[in-house]
């Protein structure tokens, strides 16, 4: 596979072709925040904090570097004025779920983030899917899903995979930026493990 | 039937089938698009058969059931050939004298002409209705002339001659130049080149490659891909082979919506008799060219309009858009390159083909080539479907082909592009249509929705209303659609409701920022337009909800309230009797007064309130006047007298 040259803040990148931007300034040592990012899993895009400016034949735009791939000549900026403000947005949108999420927090510390900037609807998950797609994608279990769709979308464990394969895994629950997955399963465990066991469900 | 092997059988097929049509016989056409279904176009069709059978027709007049005409706001539309005389808002009833009078004798039932409301002049020729006249149905026109179970009537208007002509007289690079020179580009809302698409699918490696139609229209209001699918979905499938020719597909896939019962059932129709006839399927025309088409039905998710999010849930996965790059002519359908178009994008390709590049791209402005259709809805007297040559301007869509705004209201503004387009106001109306014209102007032509809004509409809820909209149909997979509109919506709605605060604006605008750069899809990007299109045109409004609670256009329903004048109130007790929540105190001869703590606002007393009285009024950022005082409510009436 051919190399790729680009710059990511003023320094010169080489990389392989195909790669992310993220991948390529993490190999270069430099640092994006990310937090729906896992080096196990496909590139999602969802949270949208590791957004970067990018110029490219004298045109500039914004990027989310975990999912855009390297170009030969890119000149990239993991910080601009941009850049900063969108993710202060993005983080204060977050921090109304999650206002004491650590990861959350020490990010609202370095970009200026308000966590009262909107109003408070502390329903913790943010939606990264690192539990649901670490479960489907590492595991391969589907123990942990989406359901419902847009504002109404939250994590679910399903019961009767649930039941059989997470006391022994829980391998997700780290992974959890608000630890709104730990609870999640709490409750799946107390509704649900014990109705699921006792019923003799027919193999399939 | 035996499938036709070579564009001479095609050809022979094509006048035999002409060749039975003699032009001077009695046809009747009756709109069955969904419009006309919903007035009782099935009613009419029934009514006809029956009548045509009692009068002793059957078999002497021919009886066609076609897809949508275009003018909704008239159906059911049936037109009489070949005169083309043209009966409007049609009934059952109305039957018996359609078949005596004009089938028989030759003779225009005139009450059932179009009425020009400006002249009083009754038009009889469809052709020559104002609504007709002025658009240029290079695309849509067929509808009228075609049954969507006649595969015969479609060749007969040169149908599949297109693809003939690209199968055996041009190589799949030669059709690819045509239709960039044509300069055809994205129906759907994007306005990509599809020229330009198709030669990055033909050539990014991989096999096989895909095309597929997208039917998937969920614009609230928007019907022009369901009627031409309806009504002519040949039309579609000869475009979509023509591209999959010219990218090397042999696979393709009809994405349409669930909610279009009528479009699947003629297409499938369609997708069956062009197979039959050696159109579809294996060696196409005899020419080697194989081509297989599937339908898939949507379950109606908004962003599966969205192509990355089409693909996915095509691949059966959750309809959740995915980054571009890469785009899907790279990498769509199970990873595949594939050419993915709208419906009305696919329909155009034939006409490029059979009158080339030049001829297509004679009409238009510099950047928009051909023509576009759109569906005129919202406050205008002629709510249908109208093709446009590029480069008209808005103005003439209104006004020559929508014949205004109804009730002698005031036109504020016209919303274009769906949900995520914006609102374009009256100074801006001799903007000239055009994707790029339209983009400039703050709004987008997106699919083709044009909805027209008259004085009465509250700019900052019409705002409200579309984000609204595009919340709930958020797949929520990216946090700036998913709680960026979330909160958008939650502060548009504290504006209209009087809780609007000075620094909302503010807010919106970095809310807006962050939806617009840094979204997943084109949903979340061009979401914040409805928002940022009205405070461009139309801040005024937003500082009269947020600063003197006041709705200008007296609509919000928080901010105003029912007031009857003292002065005019004849204690005519029509409010008092219409009022659903009681809340009109009032008896004879003594003045109605609204208790605004009851009152709901829904507008009764305001609606009966005679006209010659006047009465009701509706008031907004100012204080209701005080109730009168009890002693001061008689009426006396000094004209009784007599």
């Amino acid at each position: 596979m051919s190399e790729v040259r680009l710059q990511i803040d003023g320094k010169d990148v080489v990389t392989r072709e195909g790669a992310t931007i993220l991948e390529a300034a993490r190999s270069a040592g430099i640092f994006i925040p990310t937090l729906c990012h896992h080096e196990k899993l496909e590139p999602y895009g969802g949270c949208r904090i590791c957004i970067v400016e990018v110029e490219l034949r004298g045109a500039t735009t914004l990027v989310v570097s975990c999912v855009h791939p390297v170009e030969d000549d890119l000149v990239v900026r993991t910080r601009s004025e941009r850049v900063d403000r969108i993710r202060k947005t993005l983080l204060e949108l977050m921090l109304a779920h999650a206002p004491d999420s650590p990861p959350l927090q020490e990010l609202a510390v370095e970009y200026g983030a308000d966590k009262d900037r909107f109003e408070k609807e502390a329903s913790f998950c943010i939606h990264c899917g690192l539990c649901v797609r670490y479960c489907a994608e590492v595991v391969k279990k589907n123990a942990v899903g989406f359901v419902e769709r847009g504002t109404r979308k939250e994590i679910a464990f399903i019961p009767e995979i649930a039941a059989r394969e997470c006391p022994t895994c829980k391998e997700c629950l780290p992974l959890c930026p608000t630890s709104y997955l730990q609870a999640a399963f709490v409750l799946t465990e107390a509704f649900a493990f014990r109705s699921v066991s006792s019923e003799a469900a027919p193999e399939e | 039937m035996a499938r036709l092997s070579s564009p001479e059988e095609l050809e022979k097929f094509r006048q035999e089938a002409i060749s039975m049509r003699d032009p001077a016989r009695l046809c009747v056409s009756v709109c069955a698009g969904s419009g006309c279904v919903a007035t009782g176009a099935g009613e009419v069709i029934a009514a006809l058969g029956a009548e045509l059978r009692k009068q002793g027709l059957e078999g002497e007049v021919d009886l066609k059931r076609t897809g949508c005409h275009g003018f909704c706001e008239k159906g059911p539309i049936v037109v009489i050939a070949p005169e083309e005389i043209c009966y409007l808002e049609v009934t059952p009833e109305d039957i018996p004298e359609i078949v005596s009078a004009t089938l028989k004798e030759g003779r225009v039932v005139e009450r059932l002409l179009y009425v020009d409301p400006s002249t009083g002049e009754r038009v009889t020729r469809e052709a020559d209705i104002p609504f007709y006249k002025h658009q240029e149905r290079l695309v849509f026109g067929a509808n009228r002339t075609i049954a969507p179970e006649s595969i015969e009537d479609y060749l007969a208007i040169a149908g599949y001659q297109a693809l003939a002509k690209a199968l055996f007289e041009m190589t799949p690079e030669q059709v690819i130049a045509e239709v960039k020179e044509a300069h055809l580009r994205g129906r759907g809302g994007g306005g990509f080149p599809a020229g330009v698409k198709w030669e990055v699918a033909r050539e990014a490696p991989g096999e096989p490659k895909y095309v597929v139609v997208n039917c998937d229209e969920g614009d609230p209001g928007a019907y022009m891909d369901r009627s031409l699918m309806e009504g002519n979905p040949y039309r579609v499938l000869e475009g979509l082979m023509i591209g999959a020719y010219a990218i090397g597909a042999h696979e393709g896939y009809i994405y349409i919506r669930q909610e279009y019962p009528l479009a699947v059932e003629n297409l499938c129709g369609a997708m069956k008799r062009a197979e039959e006839h050696g159109l579809l399927g294996k060696n196409v025309l005899g020419s080697g060219f194989d081509f297989h088409v599937k339908l898939h039905r949507g379950a109606g998710a908004f962003v599966c309009g969205e192509e990355t999010a089409l693909l996915m849930s095509l691949e059966g996965k959750a309809g959740e858009p995915r980054a571009r790059p890469p785009y899907p002519a790279v990498r769509g359908l199970w990873a595949k390159p594939t050419c993915i178009n709208n419906v009305e994008t696919w329909a155009n390709v034939p006409l490029i083909i059979n009158q080339g590049a030049r001829a297509f791209t004679s009409i238009g402005t510099e950047g928009s080539k051909g023509t576009k259709i759109f569906s005129l809805v919202g406050k205008i007297n002629n709510t249908g479907l109208v093709e446009i040559p590029m480069g008209m301007t808005l103005r003439d869509i209104i006004y020559k082909i929508g014949g205004g705004i109804p009730g002698g209201k005031k036109f504020k503004a016209l919303q274009t592009g769906g949900p995520s387009g914006g609102c374009i106001p009256e100074e801006l109306l001799d903007l000239e249509v055009g994707f790029d014209e339209l983009t400039q102007a703050g709004s987008m032509m997106g699919s083709g929705g044009m909805i027209v809004m008259d004085e009465d509409t509250c700019m900052v809820d019409v705002a409200r209303y579309f984000i609204h909209f595009l919340t709930d149909e958020s797949c929520g997979k990216c946090l700036p659609c998913r709680e960026g509109l979330r909160q958008m919506h939650k502060i548009l709605s504290n504006i209209t409701e009087g809780r609007g605060k000075e620094s909302d604006i503010e807010l919106l605008e970095e809310l807006s920022e962050t939806a617009a750069e840094a979204s997943l899809c084109a949903l979340g990007k061009t979401a914040p337009n409805p928002f940022r299109s009205t405070l461009r045109y139309f801040k005024g409004e937003y500082e009269a909800h947020i600063k003197e609670k006041r709705c200008p256009a007296l609509y919000c329903k928080e901010l105003i309230s029912y007031y009857i004048d003292p002065e005019k109130c004849q204690a005519c007790g029509r409010c008092l009797r219409e009022c659903p929540a009681e809340a009109i105190d009032g008896g004879k001869k003594m003045i109605h007064i609204v208790d605004q703590e009851k009152c709901t606002k829904c507008g009764s007393c305001l609606e009966v309130c005679p006209p010659r009285f006047s009465a009701v009024r509706k008031i907004s950022g100012e204080p209701v006047p005080p109730p009168i005082p009890e002693d001061q409510r008689a009426i006396v009436r000094k004209s009784k007298k007599q």
